[in-house]
């Protein structure tokens, strides 16, 4: 085979061109976030950090925030913690009815959102559950235990078994086994599946829209806030800090996976999903 | 003896799938079966009255506006489909095939990142480059190329399309890497060596064997567009709902729950439909591999 010839060169193109098309709308977020015109349009005014003072001084926006972390981190360690057991029981035994049981777990990553949310609302509401933060919790965990299952079932089906059985051979028990041998092993798998899940529920918006109640997000207070031109600055500063911030996680996670990885050694092939 | 042991390793598995389960069971199954017994109810002034009736399927299937919403929301989630995904083939193509294995982790980081970054904030991007006073406009009138703000370029379906393409693009890339990934490279080198030219290699060979990634692609960014929210409400200024705005009205604003419930049902069926013939069409691609 030649490669390169005919391959090479053009895709290459296209691919930066694509990247940029992807990376474009971001980038006009730090530009009008340190621009201190009010109206976010071209030519730029001059430069001012006003926003990102104005922002931290918001008391509804620091409400969203303190809300949006407490669901995030309650999520992301339920649907981790859930999706321990069903990535153990889907790697390691068999079991009737598995793919019935691992498909309704999955089910919420090939459901639209809005029916997810809009079921959970009636039936809430019909019991007279009062909506508020942990109504959401209960929201996001649902749609993050698939993305954690998907991790850590990676996780856990690159394990040796061996590894346990040397364990109890050794008179540990299952728990011990578990703890001391499996546990560390996976640890990067978990914490992947921690950062992509808190990651998930911090960006999620149309459960947190329906399920929150009174009680603000950040994407709901963001929502909010969008059809008023005076906040729209406030929110280009708001944005340019999530995406640092979702960078710094995501650097996090890649880092942890590649370690996890290397830890069993594996072939680093790339990706998240 | 075995059949004993299998039994317990059955039991075993249960019990660690159970926590996981139930939880399924609760927050999902139960309410999608609400809402599904909702949808064969009468609607009461600030109340469901508990008896049987088609009425709201008939509603759904013969109100006009009801029709045009179910048919933009297709229009819109099919092209914005095909626009993504045919934009994504040759980037992971790229990634797969061109790009050096110890670099292409770092590729996929890129191409992931924009993903993982709010969507509300990404969709909202697009409204400040098309609108009145946005990006686009502010700097053709500065630059004296057009003298009126272009109104025609917000607020309508193709902005839409291009939002939700913008947003999808990450998702519809990695599933065809992977399968990409998964050719065998000495079948296209078999391919070349057999007199086919690069072009009919890729026809014959690296096509049929990429099309489950394809059509994994399809599906993940069908689903979730069809069923978009921001996007109609922010783009569309609100006035070109879709399915999902069209639930949210009937459900919340005008309280008319079996109403409701049955466009939920009705769109998730057809979302199942669409995406049950789509893999049908496409079972040949699906049973080659390996």
């Amino acid at each position: 085979m030649r490669p390169g010839a005919f391959d090479g060169s053009g895709l290459r193109i296209y691919t930066i061109m694509y990247l940029l098309f992807l990376y474009a709308p971001i980038a006009l977020l730090p530009i009008f976030a340190f621009n201190s015109g009010t109206i976010i349009a071209f030519p730029l005014q001059g430069f001012t950090t006003g926003w990102f003072t104005q922002m931290w001084e918001n008391a509804t926006l620091r409400r969203a925030l303190a809300n949006s972390l407490t669901i995030a981190v309650s999520s992301a360690i339920l649907a981790t913690c859930l999706g321990i057991f069903a990535a153990r029981a889907s790697t390691r035994f068999e079991f009737p009815g598995k793919g019935g049981i691992m498909g309704l777990i999955m089910v919420p990553m090939v459901l639209p959102e809005i029916i997810v949310a809009m079921s959970l609302l009636v039936v809430l509401l019909g019991v007279g559950v009062n909506l508020s933060i942990l109504t959401v919790i209960i929201g996001h965990t649902l749609i993050c235990m698939p993305y954690g299952i998907a991790i850590l079932s990676t996780a856990f089906s690159t394990l040796d078994k061996s590894l346990e059985e040397a364990a109890y051979d050794l008179g540990e028990t299952k728990w011990g086994a578990f703890r001391l041998v499996t546990l560390p092993l996976v640890m990067p798998g978990i914490i992947s599946s921690l950062l992509i899940s808190f990651t998930i529920s911090l960006d999620e918006f149309i459960i947190a829209f329906f399920l929150s109640g009174n009680e603000p997000t950040l994407p709901t207070y963001i929502f909010s806030q969008l059809r008023f031109p005076k906040q729209i600055p406030t929110i280009m500063a708001l944005g340019t800090v999530l995406v640092a911030l979702s960078i710094v996680l995501l650097a996090a996670g890649e880092y942890f996976r590649r370690r996890g990885i290397a830890k069993i050694g594996g072939k680093d092939t790339g990706g998240f999903l | 003896m075995a059949r004993r042991g299998l039994d317990a390793e059955a039991k075993q598995g249960l019990t660690l799938i159970a926590p996981p389960f139930l939880y399924a069971l609760l927050v999902l199954a139960a309410p999608v079966l609400t809402i599904l017994s909702y949808s064969f109810l009468k609607d009461g002034y600030l109340e469901v009255i508990r008896e049987f009736t088609w009425a709201n399927y008939t509603q759904v299937f013969t109100d006009p506006i009801v029709r045009t919403v179910m048919l933009r929301s297709l229009f819109v989630s099919g092209l914005v489909t095909l626009v993504t995904v045919v934009l994504a083939f040759p980037v992971a193509y790229y990634v797969s095939f061109v790009v050096r294995p110890e670099r292409k982790s770092m590729w996929l980081f890129l191409i992931t990142i924009p993903f993982w970054t709010s969507y509300l904030i990404r969709v909202f991007l697009w409204k400040v480059i098309l609108g009145y006073n946005g990006v686009i406009n502010s700097s053709l009138t500065g630059l004296g190329i057009i003298d009126e703000p272009l109104t025609f370029i917000l607020y309508n379906v193709n902005a839409m399309v291009l939002t939700l393409a913008h947003a999808y693009a990450p998702f519809a890339i990695l599933p065809i890497f992977v399968a990409l990934e998964k050719i065998d490279r000495s079948l296209l080198e078999a391919g070349r060596d057999l007199g086919e030219s690069r072009l009919m290699t890729f026809w014959r060979v690296t096509l049929p064997l990429a099309m489950p990634g394809v059509i994994a692609a399809t599906l993940i960014v069908f689903i979730p567009t069809i069923g978009d929210y921001v996007t109609p409400e922010v783009i569309g200024g609100g006035k070109i709902p879709m399915i999902a705005n069209l639930i949210q009205v009937q459900m919340l604003a005008l309280d008319n729950r079996p109403l409701g419930s049955a466009l939920a049902v009705t769109a998730m069926l057809i979302v199942a439909a669409v995406s049950v013939v789509f893999l049908f069409v496409n079972r040949r691609f699906l049973k080659v591999r390996q």
